[in-house]
């Protein structure tokens, strides 16, 4: 009995993800460039969600520094782009791969700290870089004022500028990245790093080199904040310093937390309550941190597992062994 | 006598200034169900440490079907072929139970973060792989009809199967149980014993930390004795029960037996 109705279920499921997405892929020519702005700009928390999702939702690492790898991406961008005037398209995966590097070698010295202690070693990281970003080492980054003049990013004829343009790119990458954490998850990898994030002891005694994984976490989830970080920078053409406080990492951070830890779909409602949320609450700007405040107390006390927790799937893989 | 699966020659660990283990010698036979037993503070479970790689001995050395593995980390221990559960349970706890058993498959296949992503052929014939191991072992410990509950909700009797089927999808050549039978009744260790039986007639070589006298007398082909970080002897059961160190070790010595009659 159960079998079918979960057969039922999974064609159905399936339709509501397609009327989602085709309601995407309709919303920009509905919503004026105002709104599509607002989801533009929710989609790069989204991206960036995830990409803290894979280092603190799967692995179970406190890392509260997330907006350091946004920023890599972001300058790397835009130092490429105006010192040397590579176009910007191919700075996309290049800053990507250049946050995912940092990622690396910024966290391969203190991989083996556990909770808090990474917690507050990832908060070092984030102000160290803001402050040496203020600094403007070898005059690169433009001290405070930031980097400006980024240029768009060019596809053939095509200038990626307007509102709607950002939507698409946004709405691609962040799709593609979607499909790949939900395979992801479903793998060894993806299982491993759940491992880890339950019984380190236990895992490392499974066989699973918690190091190695810890730091394929890092790596991820920073190359993915970078990647976010050169699409904030092209959509803006100016990027400063205080884009990638500690703040901005608090408010990734809650994204993971309120939506469930490890959680596709959380992260997503993670994002709408903490971008949307303020966009229409914008009349009451005095008391949006007493709503943020309040909301947090109310969620930790009733919901402390998230909006949308993560379902174990583990219910098919089931089914499916047993045929 | 067998060929020797396990040896760990003149084994050393200090904590401190505690010697935790003092030169310690001996062997697990190969095929046959092995006890490390001692009175609490022998040095069972650091020597059990040592082995499974949690610990790194001072000195001596331990040697793996014929390799030093000796300071080697776990997980390589684990794929070279030794699995372990642990005494105090350490299941994950918000996973299912089929989930905690593939992590045993974890060693034993490669799919990559690419292919994962891209799901090759390879890759999903891998997971089938996974699957059909996890469900050989849950089905061995007879908890295949609870695969999709979450492992902290099973009673304790049943975590402690949870672990031993997760050792065993590692496919290891040798399986260490850390006291396995603590906190069952007797139902249940009767059903343990059985199980390691059968596991034993599998071809895996079983070696086991135990307290419970009756388990380790009923079920071993082979036992070593540990005292205060020591070897005080090794045999079968039968030269154990004979053995005087043994039984002082383990019950005191005669002319330091408290007397009754003193008191009154």
């Amino acid at each position: 009995m159960e079998v079918v109705s979960e057969a039922k279920e999974f064609p159905r499921r399936r339709l509501i993800y397609g009327a989602l997405f085709l309601l995407l892929l309709i919303f920009p020519f509905k919503a004026g460039p105002y709104w599509t702005d607002v989801a533009t700009f929710f989609g790069i928390y989204v991206l960036l969600g995830l990409s803290l999702n894979i280092i603190v939702g799967e692995v179970g690492l406190f890392n509260m520094g997330h907006a350091a790898f946004y920023a890599l991406g972001a300058y790397t961008t835009g130092i490429l782009n105006t010192v040397w005037g590579i176009p910007t398209v191919w700075l996309l995966p290049v800053s990507g791969i250049v946050a995912g590097g940092f990622g690396y070698l910024l966290t391969r010295p203190i991989i083996h700290l556990r909770g808090d202690y990474l917690l507050i070693v990832t908060i070092g990281l984030n102000e160290i870089l803001r402050i040496t970003l203020i600094n403007d080492p070898w005059g690169l980054t433009g001290g405070p004022n930031g980097v400006l003049g980024i240029k768009r990013m060019r596809l053939g004829s095509l200038v990626i500028s307007r509102p709607i343009h950002f939507y698409f790119l946004v709405l691609i990458i962040t799709t593609l990245v979607v499909m790949a954490l939900l395979r992801l998850q479903r793998s060894r990898i993806g299982r491993a790093w759940n491992y880890i994030r339950e019984d380190e002891v236990a895992a490392e005694a499974m066989g699973i080199d918690v190091r190695s994984m810890k730091l394929l976490a890092f790596v991820l989830g920073a190359g993915l904040a970078g990647i976010a970080g050169s699409i904030y920078a092209t959509k803006m053409m100016i990027i400063s310093p205080e884009s990638f406080t500690f703040w901005e990492s608090i408010v990734l951070f809650t994204i993971v937390v309120l939506g469930g830890m490890g959680s596709i779909p959380g992260v997503i409602v993670g994002s709408a309550v903490m971008m949307i949320l303020p966009e229409l609450l914008r009349d009451f700007m005095q008391y949006r941190m007493l709503f943020f405040g309040a909301a947090m107390v109310v969620m930790m006390v009733f919901r402390p597992q998230g909006l949308w927790p993560s379902k174990r799937w583990q219910l098919e893989m089931g089914r499916e062994t047993e045929e | 006598m067998e060929q020797p699966l396990l040896q760990v020659i003149g084994v050393r660990k200090a904590f401190g200034g505690l010697l935790a283990v003092n030169d310690v010698d001996f062997w697990v036979p190969e095929g046959q169900i092995a006890s490390l037993i001692g009175p609490n503070g022998a040095g069972k479970t650091t020597v059990f440490n040592l082995i499974t790689g949690i610990e790194t001995p001072d000195a001596g050395k331990i040697l793996f079907a014929g390799r030093d593995i000796t300071g080697c980390p776990p997980h390589v221990i684990t794929r070279a072929g030794i699995a372990r559960t642990f005494q105090t349970l350490r299941l994950f706890p918000n996973l299912t139970c089929l989930e905690n058993v593939m992590a045993g498959q974890h060693v034993r296949t490669k799919a990559g973060l690419l292919s994962s992503i891209l799901h090759t052929r390879r890759q999903r014939e891998e997971e089938r792989q996974i699957c059909d191991a996890a469900r050989r072992c849950l089905d061995k410990v007879g908890l295949w009809h609870l695969r999709a509950e979450l492992a902290k909700n099973l009673s304790y009797g049943d975590q402690r199967l949870l672990e031993i089927a997760r050792a065993l999808a590692t496919e290891p050549s040798l399986l260490i149980l850390d006291e396995p039978a603590s906190g069952l009744n007797n139902v249940e260790t009767a059903r343990l014993m059985e199980l390691i039986r059968e596991i034993r007639d599998e071809g895996i070589t079983i070696l086991l930390i135990e307290h419970d006298m009756d388990v380790v007398m009923g079920i071993s082909e082979w036992i070593t004795v540990l005292d205060n970080g020591r070897k005080i002897g090794q045999g079968t059961p039968e030269d154990i029960q004979q053995n005087e160190e043994v039984i002082v070790a383990y019950l005191g010595k005669e002319e330091e037996d408290f007397s009754w009659n003193s008191c009154n």
